[in-house]
């Protein structure tokens, strides 16, 4: 089959390994990309949101041909109970700006356009092949992979793991540990059509203007877990993901979930009449800064979400994942430009330059919030968003009641819920986690 | 939640989604066993394709079909050892439209 030698073998042409091929191939590496996908983006799922910033860094003129479907003016929290949303929305004009922030888009249909730019700038891109096995010398040197079209072995000073968030190549070769149920979130997604204008009268938009609704509540059932309505110009994305291990221990169905969702009476009117094209489910890694495995070793990195590289808190990741694949690029091309070989003392370049990143620095940041979150998920999930919606009610709710009984009412229902011990703890420990 | 769940067959949602299906190679497998463990009971309901199902004897089995490739199954049943998960061979399996 292919019996050259590369600088460098790129697994997987999603976010995380587009960056870092298009990075090393810009550098003038010789580069071989592979991908189990008919195409780039065939196997992969996201909300969508695109984080302008970090794709400027990788390819600054991205706006010019880049799929984008609407650039965002607004963004939505909902925390829901069963029959009401408490919002806080932002709107700005001026996020209507020149170069945008912030955009929806097609996964696959992005990631196609991304893999071009790959090809273009001198990698070979082969999809529709399975890499298998990382080939591993006597010393336990990376030194190549072996893929299911046959043919052998191919070679490579240094692999970069792009693999996505399951991470099966990593794990079978004993570089880290297969994610725990407690790391990862499982999100069920649906693409759902509506004519352009419907969605801009139903959301309150002209032009390529664009929101996105983050919802948390009621919709997860007690577990730890979060809802997302996003708007593209010709459909709606609509998801829902909560833990794995919150899956395993309720014995809930994902897609009873997603369906309890689009019936909610805050959300069936934003999607009513739409033409569902696809149902998609991914896993999220959850884990945080505490979750990142060993990201490097002689021959490889991992990057992107197979390093658990995700910020859960801002529902970021695919921006960690192009920027850890770029800087993992910048990393090897020092090395090479050294004539140094890639061991594992030479590429931890690539963890230094990622520790000096914003991606390590805001993992750090929320390093306790994954913890907290899961084991309160109850109360976080549940119990607040229920007596939140229950104050508010009672405060907007007109019925003869003097106020001062009201706001005793509201301050009862939350201390026997969850004591006065209880709600200063959880106050505490959010703000500690946050911090 | 309080309220009812609401009737919802998966089948109609997979209906949707294009594959290419590599007949008579199934990329998971299920370990033989004559009582499902814990972690197989749980695939039953946290499949978000509903790829697994109890056949008469009880024993949970595997039919990859409607896979969407998520490796959920492979998190709560490959370090156990109830199943043992790859992805399909290049090209085959899910092919989304969007993502
Ligand atoms: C529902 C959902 C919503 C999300 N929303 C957002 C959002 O709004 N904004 C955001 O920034 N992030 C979001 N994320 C996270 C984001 O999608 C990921 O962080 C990002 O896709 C990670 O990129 P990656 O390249 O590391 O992995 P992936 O995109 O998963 O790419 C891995 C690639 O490797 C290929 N591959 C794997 N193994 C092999 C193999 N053995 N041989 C060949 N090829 C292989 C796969 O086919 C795939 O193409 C969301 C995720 C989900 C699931
Ligand atoms: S990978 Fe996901 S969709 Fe496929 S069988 Fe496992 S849990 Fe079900």
């Amino acid at each position: 089959m292919i019996d050259e030698k590369f600088d460098a073998i790129v697994v997987g042409a999603g976010m995380a390994g587009n960056g870092a091929a298009y990075t090393l191939a810009k550098r003038g590496l010789k580069v071989l990309q592979l991908e189990r996908g008919e195409y780039s983006g065939s196997k992969n799922v996201q909300g969508a949101i695109l984080y302008s910033d970090m794709l400027e860094k990788i390819i600054p003129d991205f706006r010019e041909d880049a799929p984008l479907e609407r650039h965002l003016v607004e963004q939505r929290f909902w925390m829901m109970d069963d029959r009401s949303h408490v919002g806080l929305h932002y709107r700005s004009e001026d996020f209507n700006e020149e170069a945008p922030n912030r955009y929806t888009i097609i996964r696959a249909q992005f990631d196609k356009w991304f893999s071009g730019k790959v090809r273009e700038a001198g990698a070979l891109v082969v999809c529709e092949t399975t890499v298998t096995e990382l080939v591993q010398d006597a010393y336990g040197k990376v030194i190549g992979v072996k893929t299911d079209r046959g043919g052998g072995q191919i070679h490579a000073d240094v692999v970069v793991l792009a693999e996505g968030v399951s991470g099966l190549l990593g794990t079978r070769a004993g570089l880290r540990k297969i994610p725990k149920p407690t790391d990862v979130a499982l999100a069920v997604k649906e693409m759902h059509f509506l004519p352009q204008e419907t969605i801009e009268d139903r959301f309150l938009l002209k032009g390529d203007e664009g929101v996105v609704i983050e919802a948390a509540g009621t919709i997860s059932e007690g577990m730890t877990g979060m809802g997302f309505i996003y708007t593209n110009k010709e459909c709606i994305s609509l998801g829902i993901g909560c833990l794995v291990s919150d899956f395993q221990k309720t014995g809930r169905s994902p897609y009873q979930l997603l369906e309890t969702f689009k019936q909610h009476p805050s959300v069936a009117p934003l999607i009513a009449g739409s033409e569902v094209k696809e149902y998609a489910a991914h896993l999220i890694p959850e884990g945080g800064y505490k979750a990142i495995p060993q990201l490097f070793g002689d021959g490889w990195v991992v990057v992107g979400d197979a390093a658990q590289l995700n910020n859960a808190i801002h529902r970021e990741g695919s921006n960690l994942a192009m920027t850890s694949g770029r800087i993992a690029a910048e990393a090897i091309f020092q090395v090479k430009s050294r004539k140094e070989p890639m061991t594992a003392q030479n590429l931890s370049l690539y963890k230094t330059l990622l520790e000096q990143s914003f991606i390590i620095k805001d993992l750090k940041k929320y390093k306790d919030m994954p913890q907290l979150l899961h084991i309160q998920s109850q109360n976080f999930f549940l119990t607040y968003p229920q007596l939140v919606s229950k104050a508010m009610q009672n405060f907007v709710r007109v019925d003869g009641t003097p106020k001062i009984e009201k706001e005793k009412m509201t301050l009862k229902s939350f201390t026997s819920a969850r004591s006065w011990a209880g709600l200063f703890g959880d106050a505490f420990r959010l703000a500690r986690a946050w911090r | 939640m309080a309220t009812a769940d609401p009737a919802v067959r998966v089948e109609d949602k997979l209906f949707q989604n294009r594959y290419l299906v590599d007949a008579g190679r199934c990329h998971i497998k299920v370990r033989p066993h004559t009582t499902p463990t814990p972690a197989l009971k749980a695939l039953l309901t946290a499949c978000p394709a509903r790829c697994y199902e109890l056949n008469a004897n009880g024993q949970v089995e595997i039919a990859a079909d409607g896979c969407v490739e998520c490796g959920t199954c492979r998190i709560i049943g490959e370090p156990s050892g109830d199943i043992e998960w790859n992805y399909p061979r290049g090209g085959y399996g899910v092919l989304f439209k969007f993502g």
